[in-house]
């Protein structure tokens, strides 16, 4: 009994670093947008008085870095939701020829693609904007759009595939006997038992893109077209930036995106992690 | 569920259904085809073709800040990825325990990960400024002496880097190596407490040995990806002061906006000797 008491003390004694750690950074996103200037520069762990008008000046963009605050979150939100839906779309009917179809090549574009999973995001960045400018899309809010779904692809194509491979193959022989077509097995039998992996897939790009800085930056550099993220690193140019406001809106970019996140957390951590395990 | 093998002679499909099959098959592999040749094979055969030039490199080598980034890059994945991976075997250990409230801290604990990192690195810095950060008015109010300038120096700034590289993708794998251990026979741990195995024997004959092959190809993985992290030196220190904290990611994204492309992809192609065997082994591991 003695024993079990002292277990539960140190895993309790554990928990504090473990969380004093993890929540201090965001704490102090959410102390700073509660403040007022004056107070917040003064490095207190509380403010005086708690306000909200750090929010009533972003959401009537009462701000020189946030007169576009609503187009650049409009930004934000359109960029997420196209690359999330097209990754769905194209990595679903990849995975599908690959392990389903099983189409000549395949293999080797499972192997293209987990090659391209593997370069890092900021060294694929500098030929991607290369091209982005042959191409005649830097400005354009689909350039993101497309390297976000190049960026996203291969992951959701290699965990879509590994989800797929687990369907019995009595499933297409049967359907195949009832002479459906491919396209047939694809909506009606595929894509339903694939949901919880395409939930925790669509929603894996849509934070990646949602959440995305370098390429956004590098891409994108019109007032008007730039989403959220790129909007607040503009405000580090300055020294005199008001950091309370930055923090507020901060708080307000980083909100949807953990919400998104709990309510998908199932889908995502068994969907993320049983790829990660076998390998 | 197959525990008996149903002998079925092998459907001979009839050679028109079979090319049907096949025609779907192209047909819609083809968009992700199309990506690849157009986001991925065009533009990294164009940038090798920009980097061709010997003349690059020379210019590049005769950068003073590359050799200093060189090394920065070096120590940037020696220390924060193998810190960052011996945290996390020890955390999943303890987030392993089956209580619910240490569900609820893993709940929290899983938040660095998912909110985006421009907020949440411009916080950090906040916090390390010298003048009002909140770091230096707490050392203040404690010793009444004035705390480092932490950001101004480029060795604790690049150290503030790994920490805050750490801090964002800590909880991604301790998941990942939480799973690994939850896929571990239950017996096993069971048979070691009957043989009266300590906490460290338990880790050392049943934890780690399953563990292992998980730990260093996330490792391998880990690195390859800290290679592109640019948001943790970039958004921190911005590669000062006086370009000190550079990591390879953001001297090519330097180069890029002093419009010096052959420079940047000079810059890849320099780490590829660094890459290239990681990406060699997780293939050959990934493909089996």
């Amino acid at each position: 009994m003695k024993k079990r008491f002292t277990k539960e003390a140190v895993l309790v004694l554990l928990a504090i670093p473990i969380l004093l750690w993890t929540l201090l950074p965001i704490y102090h996103i959410f102390l700073f947008s509660i403040s007022s200037k004056d107070s917040a520069f003064s490095g207190a762990l509380w403010p005086d008085k708690p306000t909200l008008r750090n929010f009533g000046t972003i959401f009537r963009q009462e701000q020189f870095y946030l007169h576009h605050f609503w187009a650049q979150i409009w930004n934000s939100l359109w960029i997420a939701v196209a690359a999330g839906a097209i990754t769905l779309a194209v990595a679903a009917c990849a995975a599908f020829s690959i392990s389903r179809l099983k189409v000549k090549g395949g293999r080797a574009v499972m192997n293209l693609a987990l090659f391209t999973y593997f370069i890092p995001a900021a060294f694929l960045a500098i030929p991607m904007y290369k091209a982005m400018g042959m191409y005649g899309l830097l400005n354009n809010r689909w350039s993101l759009v497309l390297a976000m779904v190049t960026l996203a692809a291969p992951y959701a194509i290699w965990v879509l595939k590994q989800a797929s491979d687990k369907l019995p193959v009595e499933l297409d022989e049967a359907a195949k006997i009832d002479g459906a077509t491919p396209l047939q097995l694809f909506r009606l039998v595929y894509l339903p038992l694939m949901t919880p992996s395409l939930i925790a897939i669509g929603t894996y790009a849509l934070l990646l893109a949602w959440n995305e800085y370098l390429y956004a930056y590098l891409l994108l550099s019109h007032e008007q077209t730039i989403p959220l993220a790129v909007a607040l690193g503009h405000f580090i140019a300055a020294d005199d930036s008001p950091w309370e406001l930055l923090m507020a809106t901060g708080l307000v970019y980083a909100l949807p995106p953990a919400a998104i996140y709990y309510a998908f957390r199932r889908y995502m951590v068994s969907g993320l992690t049983t790829g990660a395990v076998k390998a | 569920m197959s525990a008996i093998a149903i002998p079925h002679a092998p459907a001979a499909p009839p050679r028109r259904g079979l090319t049907t099959w096949q025609t779907w098959g192209a047909i819609m592999i083809a968009p992700y085809v199309l990506v690849f040749l157009a986001f991925v094979l065009y533009p990294v055969s164009y940038g090798l073709w920009l980097a061709r030039h010997p003349e690059s490199y020379v210019k590049l080598f005769a950068d003073p800040i590359f050799f200093r980034t060189v090394v920065n890059t070096v120590l940037f994945l020696a220390i924060a990825v193998n810190l960052k991976f011996l945290l996390a075997l020890w955390l999943s250990g303890f987030f392993v325990h089956e209580r619910t409230w240490i569900r609820w801290v893993s709940v929290l604990f899983l938040l660095p990960w998912a909110v985006p990192s421009i907020p949440t690195i411009f916080s950090i810095r906040f916090m390390f400024n010298p003048e009002w950060g909140v770091i230096n008015s707490v050392i203040f109010r404690l010793t009444a002496l004035d705390g480092p300038n932490w950001l101004n120096d480029p060795r604790i700034g690049l150290g503030l880097s790994m920490l805050t590289h750490i801090w964002k993708s800590l909880p991604f794998w301790t998941l990942i190596l939480m799973a690994g251990r939850l896929a571990i026979p239950r017996e096993q741990y069971e048979a070691a407490a009957v043989d009266g195995a300590s906490a460290w024997q338990r880790f050392k004959y049943v934890t780690w040995p399953s563990l292992r092959t998980l730990y260093l190809t996330s490792t391998i993985l880990s690195m390859i990806w800290s290679l592109g992290d640019f948001n943790s030196v970039y958004l921190l220190t911005g590669g000062g002061p006086a370009d000190l904290t550079h990591v390879l990611a953001t001297l090519g994204i330097r180069y890029i906006r002093l419009d010096q492309v052959d420079l940047a992809m000079a810059t890849i192609v320099c780490a590829m000797p660094l890459v290239l065997p990681l990406v060699y082994y997780m293939m050959k591991h990934l493909s089996k």
